[in-house]
């Protein structure tokens, strides 16, 4: 990751922080246009780096930060902390974010590679309790053609997804698990979290 | 016939070693009475992203059995297959699919549903006479795909609930629903329970029986196809809780509109939001 990228992290994660002090409530809702029009964007970037015919390791790095553009990796990051983030000091949160972003951005980053030679299509947009749900069908080579849904809000004050479900697997389920799995194995040691995170 | 890669995930996981042989004919009604015995003991099934684990402990140690054989069996040899050309690749993965499908074709009938019914028994009857005992899949390329029918379906669709997660010996993560279905179909021959007989002759009819070394060999292909899959879950911090949750989420995503659980636009079980956390 470059130090632009983790300076964006922090950066929205202050954001997300500002907002949150101040108390805003999330009362704005993301529109069906705007969500399926973020989901379009993003599928353009995926496609037109699939297109560009760089080398894989330079296209893993394109994706990395696609994901960290359109996601909103903060919330991400809070969400599989689970109930340890109200424990947690606001520095040890706020570098916990920034160590996630770079795990999660490499982790879904290189599943975006399975996209190679294929292409995803958005179908439909539909308003759901949590924002919008974004429809998406993706055509790979040699497989029959599977959905992947993006949840999409601006509750953050930003127009991001928070989550993608593949089949009905969901990320933020996944997430979860795994950190709380990586924490149990390190005692629940926030701060060892916090430095292994990077390098797995 | 090819598969998304979560759906191969389930689908090789829950039939790892797959050590299936096909049982004597005279124990469908054995299997039957097994089945209505185990379902008068399913735990109950709570709603949404819930997981019923009473049984986690043994389930644990079931995992880790089920890991090592995939590690030190399945991975090498789906590797060393993924070196074979696609054409035999394809060639085994669409005759295993095609000897499963008088059993899917049973059940989209069982589950009242008469489109996946014809689906299923017209692409039998298409890919085992043009597509040549199933090696080929013409009847995918004219659009008549599998409408995929199991008896643990048939069961959700019959009102049966879920049950508590299960990770089998061998055949990976299931419930007690689906530990059922795979009881069920494993002794259910539909062709000679309605009395069809397949305008096949003897030889045809006998390589069809030879399903269960097919499906070993459509495991191994696929296990080497989705290597990366399986290695992202092996490597989690918990693998166990990492398999149970991609399996439990799949199937009810498959079986969703087709039973009671499925999840509707407005079900915030479902849609839960992670920024209600934050306040």
């Amino acid at each position: 990751m470059t130090p632009l990228l983790s300076r964006r992290a922090v950066l929205a994660h202050a954001a997300a922080a500002a907002i949150l002090a101040a108390g805003a409530p999330a009362a704005r809702a993301v529109g069906l246009a705007e969500a399926q029009a973020l989901v379009d964007r993003l599928v353009a970037d995926v496609n037109a780096v699939i297109a560009s015919g760089k080398s894989e390791s330079r296209m893993l790095d394109d994706f990395e930060r696609i994901f960290e553009a359109y996601a909103d990796v903060p919330t991400i990051a809070r969400y599989s902390l689970g109930s340890d983030a109200r424990s947690a000091s606001r520095a040890q949160l706020a570098a916990y974010t920034d160590a996630f972003s770079t795990y999660i951005a490499r982790k879904y980053g290189r599943r975006f590679r399975e996209f190679i030679g294929g292409q995803i299509q958005v179908v439909t947009a539909r308003n759901v309790p949590n924002g919008v749900e974004v429809e998406t069908t993706a055509i790979l080579v040699g497989e029959a053609p599977f959905r992947v849904d993006f949840w999409v809000s601006d509750a953050s004050g930003r127009t991001k997804f928070f989550n993608i479900i593949i089949e009905g697997v969901n990320m933020l389920l996944s997430e979860r698990t795994e950190i709380q799995a990586m924490l149990d194995q390190r005692g629940g040691d926030i701060d060892r979290l916090i430095a292994d995170l990077p390098q797995v | 016939m090819t598969e998304s890669f979560v759906q191969a995930l389930c689908h090789i996981v829950s039939r790892l070693p797959s050590l299936r042989i096909r049982p004597p004919r005279t124990g469908r009604l054995a299997a039957l009475a097994c089945a209505a015995v185990l379902l008068s003991g399913c735990s109950t099934a709570r709603p949404g992203t819930e997981i019923n684990d009473p049984y986690e402990p043994v389930n644990r140690q079931v995992h880790a059995f089920n890991k090592g054989f995939d590690q030190s069996i399945l991975d090498p040899a789906g590797e060393a297959v993924s070196y074979l050309p696609d054409i035999v690749k394809d060639g085994i993965v669409n005759f295993s699919d095609n000897a499963g499908l008088p059993n899917a074709a049973a059940n989209s009938l069982l589950q009242g549903d008469v489109k996946g019914t014809v689906r299923n028994s017209l692409r039998f009857i298409l890919n085992t006479t043009v597509g040549v005992l199933g090696f080929f899949d013409p009847a995918g390329r004219i659009g008549v795909v599998e409408s995929d029918a199991d008896f643990g379906e048939t069961l959700a669709v019959w009102g049966i609930a879920e049950g508590a997660y299960l990770e089998l010996p061998g055949l990976g993560p299931s419930t007690e629903r689906d530990a059922v279905g795979i009881v069920v179909d494993f002794f259910f021959d539909p062709l000679q329970m309605f009395g069809v007989q397949p305008p096949l002759n003897d030889t045809t009819s006998e390589l069809l029986e030879t399903d269960t070394i097919a499906q070993v060999g459509e495991i191994i292909v696929e296990r080497g196809k989705f290597d990366d899959t399986f290695d992202s879950v092996w490597e989690s911090a918990d693998s166990y809780a990492q398999l149970r949750l991609i399996y439990l989420q799949n199937r009810r995503y498959e079986l969703s509109g087709t039973g009671p659980q499925a999840a509707g636009p407005t079900d915030e079980d479902y849609y839960f939001d992670p920024y209600e956390d934050q306040q």
